[in-house]
């Protein structure tokens, strides 16, 4: 794992003590709300409806114990019990007070966080593969980049008042397991044909209002001036990025309406100028940050069988536990989607939990999934008995990873302020509808993610089913969505017909799965299903 | 009737004009009628209220209710946490939310 350098916690240490004067300053009277809002925003603090809420980042969905156990203290001490891990594979907490808010920051600097830049019109939390390190089908651990990437955006001058907000994903398997082409940037490391690592650009993909799949914008980058392409391609988003409709700011709207023939031009253009200033890291430097990410020291001669004795781990481990690289080692995903309960939600002393099985079974490491799970990278096969045994004593032994049960859920009306139907109750009761185990292991991969607005937090457009929730002349209603993805295979849902009201949109999801089931051949998933046959089987079944 | 709300400056909470002050308690909320915008922007310049707006409700015998669902939510808590609502230990007392 990456750790501060004197800079880094100087710069962290600094914002701390710049913020709380600026707190101070609030509280006393000598700033307004609004001199005040951009201010508290640049350091993760939203008010939402019912409080104060504090975003904290974690770089790549990388942690450790240390880490992780701070994130439980300050839910504990700070807010009410629990923390909500997101879609940006960082943390939320919903009661915080604004003046306990500086306080809450020097406790994260002290282990190495922050929340600079999780909001705001500037470069966020670098996301990344949860199995990064670890996965089987890596051609090289994706964090050294995305390091090298959040050390270059942090405090960018250039880039910290862009049109719009400006996410990038860095992945290096051909399996995308972080919706790396919807984001603004998603980089895929690859090898060319002499064996060099380089890049894949995408660029222009999201979700939001106008959700879209990003096209390839340049396919190989040697891995050495990946910064400076990186950089020429937001120049030109921020020189020609619309500042005029908020709607129209992202970089995708400028790529569709410029061309993707045209973007790539100009980044040539300004690319073959930005190299010449000596941008792109020294390879020691760069070397130093990836020492940092050296594998765990792996016990060569670890069992590779795994004791499925038991009944109900052997269907975790078929479930939530996937193939590590490392031969005698195995990657574990702790659902955070307890049938009924809130998606993504952990108590401190869940966190606490994570925490200490992190050091004792995984290497000290932990991460945060986009789909709102905890995984456990480098865990030996020995061990995962022991480990699901202490999971399934707190509530965490859920064996739903990517079934229907496992959705992805945005806060909702029950907190957002920019939220228009409630999210959480709509995943509870669907959760609750397809409870048994075996229905939902019969139904297969099934994503499913629901969004309480447009900006479509809960990733809806990305999912097999998706649901939108939307204000119907002062009610929830809600649209289905079938046919999205965000995986490899990358596609944007389809509006199935009029909305529902809560109960009636559990009701179409049944008929929808029920239609799938009927007509699916051997081994396909819903997906592949409704690819195959289109809307209209599943159309007729909900609407009749 | 149209009531006035926002969030206390320093914790965060939702709060309720009562006519004198902010309460935690939407039923305390009175009748601003047509002075609430002149009264969010003393409240506001004062300090004892961030982001302040005014909403319509309605008056039941139980106080008011506000009309839109997202300050009916906001008047209880989350729907989905009763235990952190503004009044936990009585069960029924968001029954009007939604």
């Amino acid at each position: 794992m990456y750790k501060y350098d004197s800079y880094d916690q100087t710069i962290v240490d600094t914002r701390v003590e710049e913020f709380r004067e600026q707190v101070a300053r609030r509280m006393a009277g000598e700033l307004s709300e609004d001199q005040f809002k951009p201010l508290r925003l640049m350091n993760g603090l939203y008010l939402q409806l019912h409080a104060y809420m504090l975003r904290v980042a974690i770089p790549y969905g990388t942690l450790d114990g240390r880490q992780m156990r701070m994130l439980a203290h300050i839910a504990r001490t700070y807010d009410k019990g629990y923390g909500h891990f997101t879609t940006r594979q960082n943390i939320q907490y919903n009661w915080i007070e604004l003046a306990d808010t500086p306080d809450i920051l020097a406790e994260l600097a002290t282990v190495e966080m922050h929340a600079i830049q999780t909001s705001g019109n500037c470069i966020r939390n670098i996301s990344s593969d949860q199995f990064a390190g670890a996965a089987a089908d890596e051609i090289t651990d994706p964090r050294p980049w995305a390091e090298l990437l959040r050390q270059w955006s942090t405090f960018h001058p250039e880039f910290s008042y862009l049109p719009r907000k400006f996410k990038i994903c860095v992945i290096a398997a051909d399996e995308d397991r972080a919706a790396m082409r919807l984001h603004d940037i998603g980089i895929q490391l690859t090898r060319n044909e002499a064996g060099e690592i380089g890049a894949a650009i995408y660029v222009g993909g999201g979700m939001g209002r106008t959700p879209m799949v990003s096209p390839l914008i340049k396919d190989f980058v040697p891995i050495d001036d990946l910064l400076s392409y990186v950089e020429a391609a937001l120049r030109v988003y921020n020189r020609y990025g619309r500042r005029d409709n908020i709607y129209k700011a992202r970089i995708k709207i400028l790529i569709h309406e410029i061309g993707a023939d045209s973007y790539r031009q100009q980044v040539e253009e300004e690319w073959a100028h930005v190299k010449t200033l000596g941008l792109d890291p020294p390879r020691a430097e760069f070397d130093r940050i990836t020492a940092m990410f050296a594998p765990p020291a792996f016990d060569a001669d670890a069992h590779d069988t795994i004791d499925r004795g038991d009944p109900d781990f052997a269907l975790w481990v078929d479930q939530n536990v996937a193939r590590h690289k490392q031969a005698g080692y195995a990657i574990a995903t702790i659902s955070l989607k307890a049938i009924g309960g809130i998606p993504g939600d952990a108590t401190a002393e869940q966190i606490d939990l994570m925490a200490d099985l992190a050091e004792r079974y995984s290497f000290d490491e932990l991460r945060v999934t986009h789909a709102q799970n905890i995984v456990l990278p480098h865990v030996r096969k020995a061990d995962l008995y022991p480990l699901w045994q202490a999971l399934d004593g707190a509530g965490l032994a859920t064996a739903n990873l990517d079934l229907i049960s496992d959705i992805i859920a945005c806060p909702g009306l029950d907190y957002c302020s920019l939220a228009n139907a409630r999210s959480i109750p709509l995943a509870q009761k669907i959760a609750n509808r397809f409870a048994s185990l075996e229905r939902q292991r019969d139904l297969g991969e099934l994503k499913l993610k629901i969004s309480g607005c447009i900006n479509a937090c809960g990733h809806h457009h990305a999912g097999h089913i998706g649901i939108l929730g939307v204000d119907k002349r002062g009610a929830e209603n809600y649209q289905l969505l079938l046919g999205g993805s965000g995986a490899e295979d990358a596609s944007l849902g389809k509006i199935t017909g009029p909305g529902f009201d809560e109960d009636g949109v559990v009701d179409a999801i049944e008929r929808t799965v029920e239609t799938y089931r009927a007509v699916r051949t051997d081994g396909e998933r819903f997906l592949d299903t409704y690819r195959r046959v289109g809307m209209e089987p599943f159309k007729e079944a909900i609407y009749g | 009737m149209k009531i006035a709300t926002g969030n206390d400056l320093a914790t965060g909470d939702v709060i309720w004009w009562d006519g004198e002050g902010w309460s935690r308690h939407v039923e305390d909320s009175a009748d601003v009628g047509e002075t609430g915008t002149a009264l969010i922007a003393r409240e506001e310049a004062a300090r004892h209220v961030n982001g302040p707006y005014v909403i319509d409700a309605t008056e039941t015998p139980h106080g008011p209710r506000p009309a839109h669902i997202t300050d009916r939510i906001r008047a209880r808590g989350p729907t989905v946490r009763l235990d952190l609502n503004v009044a936990p230990a009585d069960a029924g007392s968001g029954s009007w939310v939604i």
